[in-house]
């Protein structure tokens, strides 16, 4: 009889699956480090020294908040408090929410929390995407903060009867069902004035969130690629 | 439990398991009909029973039956694959019947409650919102002591008796598949750590840990139903494990393409996720070539009846490495791609993918397995297909494939409106609205009949 090949032994077969794994585990734990450190929240001082971070700190809610095309890194990127240079945050033009543009660290963290709960316990998800994730039944609210239906000539903002889209998200957060917005509308989830503006905060931080470019051509009616 | 030709505790115990898990199915198919004509009559049940109650109540009740399943799955075959009866069996009952509870007191909280104030107490004790694992967290360690009972009683099964291939896969896979739910449990304002960890729940549950749950199962099909040998069906399984495990462990980049994660991810994602089709490939390959195997070895012994012994599990677990192979294989790399996906993200792509997937994938052994359980809880040597086998089979996927073709249309239409031209908006996905979803509630219909 021929000496039996190692391409037929099971226990080859075994100790190849255990390596492929653990070697896959491996490299999947080490990136989680790396990415976990990129991904942890900013902070004010970071605002203030003008660093940039894929996912700023909660102070971001009293600046400009714009999503422009970024030449080298060709797709758009949340650019914060207007624009420097290099086409990236310069975080100096200050915009106010709910009529002040100084919220604290303590107190935008605060508004940041209440408005990422809310954003669990009413749901949202599986109605919505956050970051392309959830249901598709109504709009993507990754960049709804820059959303034009919103904006000072969008439609959303003149049926709420509010001068700034901040007050115009929170009363309609609070009371959907009385805004006839389309065939599907969104249901009275109990939203309180106070969970409305945490989620408001929450959604304008959202918008800051460095996603590679999605989605893409946020908010250009025109279509084609940039808008043009 | 009626009359039973079951001698061991073990099966007994699973068609418990079957037999919640076939109930649950039920009402993931109820409230998914209930949220597919809320697509086309957004007035039904508004404000009474919303589409985000009837959508979370969907994919958990998804879930959860095919957990119950694959536990079932498992008490089947460990008496089977180890020679001896499921140790720890007592304790299996009492987390069955503490599982079932938890279950139902979950739903009925989902449908009577639905939301809370924006607090921790709604998190512990309403839901936490987050699509698939949306269980409060009180659930969350009632499902993890569940949980590790049942993989305390496999590793303590699979020392005492006979550790075959299949259970050495099955006792890997279920300490990694209940170690992963702890990754989901906890809570943070940060939206991009939160999702990032989410993945490490549902993608490693279903584009790795639950892949190999199937090779698992599939194997013992083999074995069991047309008799295929022991040692080629488990070296396969060795190399599937080996591909699985490969391709889907670090094919988890693909979620990480663009919620707030460095770039490196696409190239990761795209390498790896572009590899997973290929042990889906593999393990259809595996079943049809053991089946014509061994139908070819007893036609050469001039017999002409069939290796099968139980034919509507078998047409179900060909129709898992088919429909594996197509809804998970080729759906889902359709639109894995970062280039792709920068467009199809967010869209009813994702949901045409994920119909099909959780059907071809998982649904469809499940089912097989509980046809396994039919058979032996009746003590019927060879059970043939009947009309009704026929005509539930050809239903429930006729209804599926029609899905299928409706939400990729939807998919389509929505990358077109809502991506390519208004880019996600307010102004976009209300046109899209208007176009999309009027076939998905037609081509529900079926799969309740």
């Amino acid at each position: 009889m021929a000496k039996k090949s190692v391409w037929s032994d099971n226990r080859f077969w075994q100790r190849s699956a255990a390596w492929i794994t653990g070697f896959a585990s491996v490299l999947l734990i080490w990136l989680t480090f790396d990415t976990s450190a990129q991904i942890s929240m900013g902070t004010d001082a970071d605002i203030q020294n003008g660093v940039t971070k894929r996912v700023p700190g909660p102070t971001v809610i009293n600046y400009k908040i714009t999503y422009e095309m970024n030449k080298k890194r060709q797709h758009e990127i949340p650019v914060i408090g207007g624009m420097n240079a290099e086409g990236t945050s310069a975080f100096q033009e200050k915009e106010t929410f709910f009529g002040r543009d100084d919220w604290s660290e303590a107190e935008a963290g605060e508004l940041l929390h209440l408005g990422k709960l809310a954003s669990q316990t009413k749901n949202c998800m599986n109605c919505h995407t956050l970051l392309g994730n959830g249901a598709y039944y109504a709009p993507d609210l990754t960049k709804a903060w820059l959303d034009p239906a919103w904006g000072p000539e969008g439609s959303m903002q003149a049926m709420t009867g509010k001068e700034t889209k901040a007050e115009a998200m929170a009363e309609f957060l609070q009371n959907p069902s009385q805004y006839p917005t389309h065939a599907r509308m969104m249901p009275n989830l109990g939203i309180t004035a106070e969970e409305a503006k945490g989620l408001v905060a929450f959604l304008k931080h959202m918008a800051t969130i460095d996603t590679n470019g999605f989605p893409r051509n946020f908010g250009k009616i025109q279509g084609a690629v940039n808008g043009k | 439990m009626a009359n039973s030709y079951l001698k061991s505790e073990s099966k007994k115990l699973a068609t418990w398991y079957f037999t919640v898990a076939a109930t649950l199915f039920g009402a993931q198919l109820l409230f998914g009909l209930v949220a597919a004509i809320q697509y086309v009559m957004p007035g039904f049940l508004f404000e009474i029973l919303d589409f985000s109650v009837a959508r979370m109540l969907h994919i958990n009740a998804l879930v959860v039956w095919m957990v119950f399943a694959m536990f079932g799955s498992v008490y089947w075959l460990l008496p089977d694959e180890t020679g001896i009866e499921t140790v720890g069996i007592g304790l299996g009952k009492l987390l069955f019947w503490i599982f079932t509870a938890a279950v139902t007191v979950v739903v009925l909280v989902y449908i009577f409650v639905q939301v809370g104030p924006a607090d921790e107490t709604s998190i512990w004790f309403i839901h936490e919102g987050r699509e698939y694992i949306e269980a409060p967290r009180w659930a969350d360690f009632g499902i993890t002591v569940v949980a590790l009972g049942f993989v305390a009683n496999l590793f303590m099964t699979g020392m005492k008796g006979n550790r075959s291939g299949i259970v050495t896969v099955l006792m890997a896979d279920m300490i990694a598949f209940a170690g992963l739910y702890l990754t989901g449990m906890f809570y943070t304002d940060n939206i991009s750590v939160d999702q990032f960890w989410w993945w490490w729940v549902i993608h490693l549950w279903v584009e790795a840990t639950w892949e190999v749950f199937v090779g698992a199962i599939a194997a013992y099909g083999l074995i069991t139903m047309i008799g295929a040998h022991r040692k080629v069906v488990e070296m396969w399984l060795w190399i599937e494990v080996s591909m699985l495990f490969g391709s889907g462990i670090l094919g988890m980049g693909h979620h990480y393409f663009w919620i707030g994660t460095p770039e490196y991810w696409w190239e990761i994602g795209a390498l790896f996720s572009a590899l997973e089709p290929l042990p889906l490939v593999a393990m259809f390959i595996h079943v049809l070539y053991d089946w014509g195997k061994m139908q070819g070895e007893q036609d050469a012994q001039g017999k002409e009846i069939s290796v099968i012994t139980n034919r509507p599990a078998f047409t179900w677990f060909v129709l898992n490495a088919f429909g594996n192979f197509l809804g998970a294989g080729i759906w889902g790399f359709f639109h894995t791609l970062p280039q792709v996906n920068l467009y199809t993200h967010g869209t009813q792509f994702t949901s045409a993918h994920g119909h099909l997937a959780f059907f071809g994938a998982y649904a469809t052994i499940l089912v097989g397995m509980m046809y396994l359980a039919v058979q032996g809880k009746n003590g019927i040597k060879i059970l043939h297909n009947t009309r009704s086998t026929i005509f539930a089979t050809s239903m429930i996927v006729g209804g599926v494939v029609g899905m299928t073709v409706a939400l990729t249309i939807a998919g389509y239409s929505d990358v077109i409106i809502s991506r390519a031209q208004m880019g996600a908006t307010w102004a976009g996905s209300r046109n899209g609205m208007e176009t999309i979803n009027g076939y998905h509630y037609i081509c529900r219909i079926p799969i309740l009949s």
